[in-house]
């Protein structure tokens, strides 16, 4: 690792402060892919920005219609929580998912979401329950955060304060976790709402988390995984590695969105 | 160089590091606090699982300054002060649950983070769980007896005095 | 039986340390004044050095040196060694390059050697590690094993086509005989894939040099200190043997990895002397995957001929073995004399033809892995009979058992060197087909299908020759050590016994074993034995542990040497009773006259031998004796393992749903510790199966399996409970009637797994590891195959 310099602000403000005062600061919130990353000398920032003790980015609550999560809510909270369970309990198993238990008690959403990884699972929630971003500036749409591989909207000086999920008819979240990493070879989450139906799928994009959009005007004229039959997803643009081709990938994209669909039914 | 203090097995400690400081080198560093080990440097393998504020984390992918403040235990701080192992301690050792004892403290620790929030698990809760700690020896069999036989003994026991 | 004798499942002695915290591996050895090396590797595959500048790195704070393979070649170290040599069909010796700890001319893999950097603090000594400029001429790599002797490609720049050897065993014109009258030839392509070995203690060593005494000590993570020492000195060149103690303290697995001498801790120990500091080094994960040996990584194509009614007539296989970039300490001898020597199994084959070429590839060298050797020949002849069966229509059990040896063909002599001593294969399989419930399987497949899953069943009958090994047989083929083991006890007056073994326990339970041995022989309760291992100042030269040797070597070498103790007790008891020595007999720690109820404990007479105030004439005083224990035979464990697999056909998935493992380990000491090795062997197997597999990219030669992120290593989801049972032949050959028990769970597995599979899923043409894809894919062809049919 190489030295930096450490702040631990106590406030959303101060942690922006901060950051835009750093020459090249990162923010850390749980830590767990920027740690093991500067382990190997992969980055170099000046300063690391520490937001475990901004209060204000914590707990989980309820706001008309929408589940409203902290960005430092770690996985494993989301994971117990009876608010996320009883509203969306697709979202609880989703983080009860999410690495093992050890990540899961340091590990965030809004780290998570920030970071973007093409394999991570949260994107595929935020996305597929057509979340909203909000930030120390601003709201953001799902549909206009991610923007590619490792890459968001966010601005260099914005950071996630909540994520506010509408509440959705049903939705579920099948995984086909790497069997090295665990991270999602494919993730596909399929949520029905009062909007139409909504599939998210991680893991597979080179592009990182995308919908699938013909899938979604099918579920939403027939919500049951025989709907899904005959949709074939291309392999093209698809990631393909030593753990999964993109042939196979796509193949797992459809198995996965059927299981997804039949449990939420 | 910032000073950061925290209290370890029970006893507070303060030292000055460097922030790049990881918390399981401060522990074996500069505490002589060797039980936790350090397996892989991708935050796997769990061999050097420790508790933070109760909580079982990877002591390798986090840094020292971010345990600041926090109550922290490790495998040194199961045992009884007189030497009497910690339930699950004990169960491993009844059900051959090691072998070459490197991954086993931080084994023990994630195990008992588990059987904190769940006191009775089935054999596949444990074997989910342990999906952070990595065992080249045992296969697991017996360390997947050990943790059941070990939830068994604490369920029958008085809450044990080192967590 | 004592209650912790032999045959009980005594609770292990080491347990309490390693549970409390309290272990000392080498990365907890600290020592004053110590430094820090850090290695700089090779980024790429293969590449000239045309020049390494250091001089910014030598600038930097905290630097004490940066060493090359020019600083070792000025100081005369020489380079690592191969301990066995290997002779060629047209009788040339194999062709082994240079192998330097510190790359000179050349780098030959991604994570070889260039230069180390010892400075005061890691951080330091890898800041200045960036500074070092090396001038590096690359050039194209050869990764593939199947390719290696076709590439244009020469790892090293005088060894023609890559080969090392071109080895052969078995008679040649018998089998093609068999073959000419074969009812039916099976065919089968076969990849063994490559491993890594991945102990979770990473490899680590300390050097230190004693400027003084003119004494180097070195703790490092070895399974055998004192054949690290021998090579050190009388190869390398590092110190003469009395001025170099290797200490390897409690060792976190080793599964064959930690048997090698490699380049660190060479360097650890020689930079020490030069930065007259100690000097640490400890292996990141990261390294450990670039530079540890690596194991298996065999392409073979075999063939099986039979008769009408099932019956073999005859083998022969051939195997291409990657060996890797250099020849590693024992890279050798594990796909000739450990491999082809197995290929008869429990069979009886009348003729058996094998041949093996090793080649240099520019990857990690590649050295024994748990079974090392044995399951490769396993994994042959177990899938090879299961083929067999599958086209002859044959249940797989009955194929088996119409060509087992018979237990009353013993010793049977294989045509591939063995001579097996004893051995119950038909007793293994019956007991296996009990424990799996063979009878209700039928059942199990067509509710598993209900449910839409595809259930298959795996056999693996397999054997090893272990206990290595009787020294003349191994010199005779090529090793270059002898393979015997020593013990020493020594009685202290207070009546508690020291036992110093040249073995070494990395997670076996020597130090629970070999006190009930004790237990049993002397009568000693095992609280009162301390089992010392691990210091070549402390203990015996010993060879170490690997090869599962340690109970069959070296608990016969303890046998030998508890029978010295209890002779000269006889005579001190003889003395001390006023008896004749022939009427005392000794049983449960008491020296008793015959037919009399005189008598003394075995700590009186440590007492008496101590104070030997009242001693018989001419015997010595004091109750310490040591024992060398060369083996008559090879040790020849065997058993059946039989898996049942689902499988998920939408994804390819594979779940392993039951699992029984039944072995004859002979006589068993302490049956907790023998199932838990069997377990552990089995998980290595099952992670070899379906899980584990090291990539490299064929062109570049990059390592993309570089860490648990990609090297998919079996966590406790992804393997079953197993069910484990024992039938026991005594073994003839030593005196314990043990045989060893560490890598029968790695040998057989594998083939139990992908009999398992391919039956699943009826397609027999499949690889390891069975990832989901791989099984999808073969699904996949299935389906066309029968489509156009």
């Amino acid at each position: 690792m190489y030295a930096f310099d450490y702040h631990q602000p106590a406030s959303v403000a101060d942690a922006a402060a901060a950051l835009a005062a750093a020459a090249d600061g990162k923010l850390v919130a749980g830590g767990m892919t920027l740690i093991p990353t500067l382990k190997q000398r992969l980055a170099s920032p000046s300063d690391l920005i520490d937001l475990a003790r901004v209060d204000e980015l914590k707990g989980i609550g309820e706001e008309s219609g929408s589940l409203v999560i902290g960005a430092m809510t770690c996985h494993a909270d989301v994971a117990a929580s009876d608010i996320v369970r009883r509203s969306i309990p697709a979202l609880a198993r989703l983080a009860g998912g999410i690495g093992d238990p050890q990540v899961r008690n340091r590990g965030t959403i809004g780290g998570s979401v920030a970071n973007n990884d093409p394999a991570a699972d949260y994107p595929a929630a935020v996305l597929g329950l057509g979340a909203t971003i909000r930030t120390n500036k601003r709201d953001i749409a799902a549909d206009d955060f991610f923007q590619g591989m490792f890459t968001t909207a966010l601005e260099p000086d914005e950071l996630i304060t909540r994520i506010a999920f509408p509440v959705p008819q049903a939705a579920a979240y099948v995984k086909f976790p790497n069997p090295a990493s665990r991270y999602a070879v494919v993730g596909v989450l399929v949520a029905k709402t009062g909007g139409g139906v909504r599939v998210a799928i991680t893991g597979a994009g080179a592009d990182g988390v995308f919908r699938a959009t013909e899938m979604e005007q099918a579920l939403s004229a027939d919500f049951s995984p025989k709907a899904l039959d005959g949709i074939a997803i291309p392999s093209d643009g698809l990631n393909g590695d030593i753990h999964a081709s993109s042939e196979y990938r796509a193949h797992l994209i459809g198995v996965m969105a059927k299981r997804a669909v039949a449990a939420c039914v | 160089m910032p000073t950061v203090s925290m209290t370890v097995n029970g006893k507070a400690v303060s030292r000055e590091v460097e922030p790049r400081t990881l918390l399981v080198q401060f522990l074996r560093e500069h505490l002589g606090l060797t039980g936790t080990h350090v397996g892989c440097d991708t935050s796997q393998c769990g061999a050097c699982v420790v508790h933070v504020d109760g909580r079982s984390v990877k002591s390798c992918t986090m840094l020292a300054v971010q345990a600041d403040g926090r109550v922290v235990t490790t495998i040194e701080g199961m045992a009884a002060a007189d030497g009497t192992l910690h339930p699950i301690q004990a169960a491993f050792r009844e059900n051959h649950g090691l072998q070459c004892g490197f991954c086993t403290p931080g084994m023990v620790m994630s195990v008992a983070d588990l059987l904190k929030n769940n006191p009775s698990p089935t054999e596949r809760e444990v074997r989910e769980w342990l999906e952070g700690n990595i065992c080249r020896c045992t296969g697991y069999h017996n360390i997947v007896k050990a943790v059941l036989a070990a939830a068994e003994a604490l369920r029958g026991a008085p809450a044990h005095a080192a967590e | 039986m004592l209650s912790d004798g032999i045959g009980a499942p005594l609770r292990r002695k080491e347990d309490r340390r390693f549970l409390t915290g309290k272990g000392h591996y080498t990365d907890d050895i600290n020592r004053p004044g110590q430094t820090y090396a850090y290695f700089l590797r090779s980024p790429h595959a293969h590449a000239r050095i045309r020049g390494i500048d250091k001089t910014a790195a030598e600038a930097a704070p905290g630097v004490l040196a940066v060493l090359t393979g020019e600083d070792l070649a000025a100081d005369g170290i020489g380079g690592l060694i191969c301990g066995w040599m290997i002779h060629s069909k047209d009788g040339s010796p194999m062709k082994a390059g240079p192998h330097p700890a510190l790359a000179q001319g050349k780098v030959r893999y991604v994570g070889d050697h260039v230069a180390v950097v010892i400075a005061e603090t890691l951080n330091q000594a890898k800041d200045a590690a960036e500074l070092i400029e090396v001038d590096y001429e690359v050039l194209p790599a050869v990764v593939s094993t199947a390719e290696a002797r076709t590439s244009p490609v020469r790892v090293h720049d005088d060894i023609p086509a890559n080969t090392v050897f071109e080895w052969e065993l078995g008679n040649k014109a018998e089998t093609e005989a068999a073959f000419s009258r074969a009812h039916h030839v099976t065919r089968i392509d076969l990849v063994n894939n490559r491993l890594i070995p991945n102990a979770i203690e990473p490899r680590a060593a300390v050097g230190e040099y004693d400027s003084g005494m003119d004494t180097f000590t070195l703790y490092t993570t070895s399974q055998n200190p004192h054949v690290a020492r021998l090579v050190l000195s009388a190869f390398v060149g590092l110190a003469p043997e009395h001025k170099l103690r290797v200490i390897a303290p409690d060792v976190g697995g080793g599964f064959g990895s930690k048997i090698f001498i490699y380049a660190e801790e060479t360097v650890c120990a020689w930079a020490a002397k030069k930065v007259g500091r100690p000097v640490k080094w400890t292996a990141e994960r990261s390294e450990a995957f670039l530079a540890d040996a690596h194991g298996r990584d065999h392409v073979t194509h075999a063939e099986l001929a039979l008769d009408q009614d099932g019956r073999i007539l005859g083998m022969r296989v051939h195997t291409t073995a990657n060996l890797g970039a250099y020849l590693s300490t024992f890279s050798s001898c594990v796909p000739t004399y450990l491999y082809a020597p197995l290929l008869s199994g429990q069979y009886a084959i009348p003729a058996i033809y094998a041949e093996v070429d090793g080649v240099y590839t520019n990857t990690a060298p590649v050295d024994a892995y748990r079974g090392a050797g044995r399951p490769e020949a396993t994994y042959v002849v177990e899938r090879l009979v299961e083929t067999a069966a599958r086209e002859l229509g044959m249940d797989p059990a009955e194929l088996r058992r119409r060509n087992f040896i018979r237990p009353d063909q013993y010793p049977y002599q294989t045509p591939v060197i063995m001579t097996y001593d004893c051995g119950n294969y038909e007793a293994s399989l019956s007991e296996a087909l009990r424990l799996v419930d063979y009878e209700n399987y039928p059942r199990r497949k067509a509710e598993s299908e209900a449910r839409g899953r595809l259930r298959g069943i795996g056999f693996s009958c397999y054997i090893e020759a272990c206990g290595l090994a009787p020294s003349a047989a191994v010199g005779s083929l090529g090793a270059g050590v002898g393979l015997w083991e020593s013990a020493k006890i020594r009685f202290n007056p207070t009546g508690n016994v020291l036992v110093y073994t040249g073995s070494h326990s990395h997670g076996q339970g020597h130090e629970t074993t070999f006190a009930q041995l004790i237990a049993s022989q002397l009568g000693v309760p095992t609280e009162q034995v301390e089992v010392i291992h691990g210091d070549t100042e402390k203990t015996p030269f010993g060879m170490g542990t690997y090869g599962s040797r340690s109970l069959a070597v070296g608990g016969s070498a303890l046998y030998k040497a508890a029978e010295k103790i209890i002779a000269k007790g006889r005579k001190i008891a003889a003395h001390l009773m006023e008896a004749a020595e022939a009427d005392i007999e000794f049983k449960d720690g008491k020296f008793t006259v015959a037919g009399t109820d005189r008598s003394k404990t075995i700590q009186e007479i440590a007492f008496a031998a101590y104070v030997p105030h009242n001693f018989p004439a001419g015997v010595e005083p004091g109750l310490e004796e040591s024992a060398f224990y060369d083996p008559l035979n090879f040790t020849f464990p065997a058993g059946c393992q039989i898996c049942e697999v689902e499988v998920d056909p939408d994804t390819g998935v594979v779940e392993i749903v039951n699992f029984v493992a039944v072995d004859d380990f002979g006589k068993i000491i302490n049956p907790m510790i023998v199932e838990g090795q069997v377990h552990g062997g089995i998980a290595q197997g099952i992670g070899q199966a379906l899980l584990e597999n090291c990539v490299y990219d064929p062109e570049s030669g990059q390592l993309l399996t570089g860490s648990f992120m990609d090297y998919s290593m079996p966590r406790a989801h992804d393997l079953p409970s197993f069910k484990v049972g024992m039938t026991i032949t005594e073994n003839p050959s030593n005196p314990l009637g043990v045989k060893g028990c560490g890598e029968a769970g790695a040998i057989a597995a594998p083939a139990a797994v992908m009999n398992a599979v391919t039956d699943a899923i009826g397609v027999n043409d499949l690889q390891m590891p069975a990832s989901p894809e791989r099984v999808w894919q073969a699904l996949q062809r299935g389906r066309m195959a029968q489509a156009a049919e």
